[in-house]
């Protein structure tokens, strides 16, 4: 027997490591901004970007995390962050969610000055996310678990459910419904009644994008979204992506060691090492970049 | 995998069909054994304290199991809503009330005013986790107690008198009502099992409508990942201290009717060892369990009373019958033996019914 906060605080410390609080944002010069190579696909060019971010950077005591983080996102790109183990791709997640402050700089998500946002706050301008280490809520079932994301959309007070008045009923049968939707996707709608901790792995990190989408947001962060799939589930994540993004119209960053993924969806790539960016660009430039080749693409070809 | 509910029956629709037949077959069939005079005295004077117990156990199910939060000062927000009870219908008592609307007042009085009590001490105590929380809602749970400890009170015909102090002016046909380390006195005794069993339906019924709607889901939310939760866009703490609020009311409206089952309700009654008592009723019925709450907290009243030809030995036999249960409850091989049995004898669902985990942790 076990009591699960423990269990949670756990997790909790496991990969957030609480830095020191700073007094963010005082050395960001607007003056000076941080050159931006961005590479908007050539219909985004005209659209105000949803994410633009100038300078982010995040210090863990003495150690510099991410430094000079400088992209800007199209409304409806979908962009990859890649770089070798602890280049700090995660990180930059952590910061677009505000679940860390920056140290350093600051970004503007859909015209917005985010700082001195919470991780609610951006949820509700429009960041949903997916972890690394899937974070889903175990002991829900598939469709609590998306309904749970659906929690601003459903407005009915406390007063409705206690009494489960009218207004619960078509607002929860709506949910229900929105659901299905939105599990459909995946094709998940037959697994809406296990408990989400049952799933098996891969199911498990497609619920995690479907509870992402239904925040219904305007920039979504998937963190190793192929990661433990084989090249079939693989291909079929790369569709859906598109999907995703074709659907919603919503842009889409993605952090993947996959490249076959990375270079077939993404239509801008930010390679990082130890926290910044190296080398920005198409996917072809990417892999014609001798920078990436000798940090990351090189090393990989000679382990081959 | 676990199992598949049958179609149009959620997993809630079940539990909650559980728990509201478990509540009413229990009162049905005391209620017919009582008219053929079969129920012992011993078992009939433990009838309200059953009810007053199942509602505390499954109001603490809402903090413990189904928020995730350790805490252990539950008996304190009895002991507001049994005293703010007592005074209300001492109140009452005065004037000329009828009893059913004399102890609903004093219901609703105690409720509102542990839920208050409840809300102020979430506000700091819910920002903390785990152990520290545990620890706080302790310390706040014996604070509570100590207050009551020095609460006088009393009514007069100068109307309405409450004091710290045991010499506060109440004049000499007056009715003392709270007095400090005394407790209540003369409590008149309006708590009856039919008003167990409405108040058992009540708690029952917001408990379970809370778990099937989108509050209940952003608690367990929190409960089960807090990092995700937040980047879904839960405020943690607000739903924390809504769950905290509620049980706490639930638990100042059992307070209520187990103190106006008693002429004489001494502070000390809602100690530490109460809360502990409440606990182990939530963690034998299974965290998150409702049902199975309901069952610990009958059983676990009943069992003491049970054991008394036991004598000397009877809390070192209850002892033992706790420690069979709980491991028995969680062997997981005594349990699948269980869900085969179950499944053999008892197959009712076409879709692959697997052995389930069953209950909670």
């Amino acid at each position: 027997m076990r009591f699960r906060f423990s269990r949670n605080k756990k997790r909790y410390s496991e990969d957030i490591v609480q830095g020191p609080i700073y007094d963010t944002y005082e050395n960001y010069d607007e003056s000076k901004p941080s050159i931006d190579y961005a590479v908007l696909p050539e219909r985004e060019k005209e659209a105000r970007p949803i994410l633009k971010t100038r300078g982010v950077g995040i210090d863990f005591g003495g150690l510099t995390a991410v430094d000079e983080f400088t992209i800007t996102v199209g409304p409806t790109e979908i962009a990859g962050i890649i770089g070798p183990n602890g280049a700090g791709k995660t990180t930059i997640f952590n910061l677009l969610t505000k679940v860390y402050q920056p140290t350093r700089g600051t970004f503007f998500f859909d015209g917005q000055d985010t700082r001195g946002l919470n991780t609610a706050k951006m949820s509700e301008l429009g960041v949903a996310r997916t972890f690394q280490n899937i974070r889903l809520f175990d002991r829900l079932t598939v469709e609590e678990n998306v309904k749970a994301a659906m929690h601003r959309d459903l407005n009915y007070g406390l007063l409705s459910c206690l009494i489960h008045g009218p207004k619960y009923r078509k607002q929860e049968k709506d949910a229900h419904e929105k659901a299905l939707q939105l599990l459909s996707i995946f094709d998940m709608q037959d697994m809406a009644d296990y408990k989400a901790g049952s799933l098996p792995y891969g199911a498990q990190r497609r619920l995690e994008i479907v509870r992402a989408l239904a925040t219904e947001p305007k920039l979504l962060l998937l963190d190793e979204p192929a990661a433990g799939m084989n090249p079939s589930e693989t291909a079929e994540l790369m569709n859906n992506i598109r999907k995703i993004r074709d659907t919603f119209h919503i842009a889409i960053i993605l952090i993947e060691h996959d490249m076959s993924l990375v270079m077939n969806v993404c239509e801008d790539i930010a390679v990082l090492n130890f926290g910044r960016v190296i080398a920005k660009g198409t996917p072809k430039e990417i892999q014609a970049n001798p920078a990436v080749i000798e940090a990351y693409l090189g090393r990989k070809k000679e382990a081959k | 995998m676990k199992k598949i509910t049958s179609k149009g029956l959620s997993p809630y629709r079940k539990n909650e069909i559980i728990s509201y037949g478990i509540a009413i077959a229990g009162f049905i069939v005391i209620t017919v054994l009582d008219s053929f005079g079969l129920v012992s005295s011993s078992l009939h004077g433990q009838l309200v304290p059953i009810c007053a117990y199942v509602i505390m156990a499954v109001s603490l199910n809402l903090v413990v199991g189904i928020s995730g939060e350790l805490s252990l000062g539950h008996a304190g927000f009895m002991s507001v809503g049994a005293y703010t009870g007592i005074v209300a219908s001492g109140i009452l008592g005065t004037m000329d009330v009828a009893d059913p609307v004399r102890f609903f007042t004093a219901v609703i009085a105690g409720a509102l005013m542990a839920g208050i009590a409840g809300f102020l001490i979430g506000i700091p105590v819910l920002r903390l986790r785990g152990d520290y929380l545990a620890i706080v809602t302790l310390a706040f749970g014996e604070i509570i107690k100590n207050i009551m400890n020095i609460v006088y009170a009393g009514i007069d015909e100068n109307g309405f008198h409450i004091s710290t102090k045991a010499d506060y002016g109440l004049s000499a046909d007056g009715r003392m009502l709270l007095n400090g380390p005394m407790g209540a006195t003369q409590v008149d005794r309006i708590s009856t099992f039919f008003y167990g069993f409405i108040l058992v339906m009540v708690t029952l019924y917001v408990v379970q409508n809370i778990l099937n709607s989108r509050q209940g889901r952003a608690i367990m939310a929190c409960r089960d990942n807090r990092i995700a939760a937040e980047s879904i866009g839960l405020n943690v703490t607000k739903n924390k201290l809504m769950a905290f609020t509620v049980s706490s009311a639930l638990a100042g409206m059992g307070g209520v009717l187990f103190g106006l089952n008693y002429s004489t309700l001494l502070p000390v009654k809602f100690n530490f060892n109460t809360s502990i008592l409440i606990l182990v009723f939530v963690v034998l019925g299974g965290l998150g369990n409702i049902w199975g709450s309901m069952i610990a907290a009958t059983v676990l009243t009943i069992l003491p009373e049970a054991l008394r030809q036991f004598a000397d030995y009877r809390m070192l036999v209850y002892a033992v019958v706790l420690i069979v249960v709980m491991i028995a409850t969680y062997n997981p091989a005594i349990r699948s033996r269980v869900s085969a049995f179950a499944e053999k004898y008892l197959r009712r669902k076409k879709t692959g019914a697997a052995p389930s985990e069953g209950g909670g942790d």
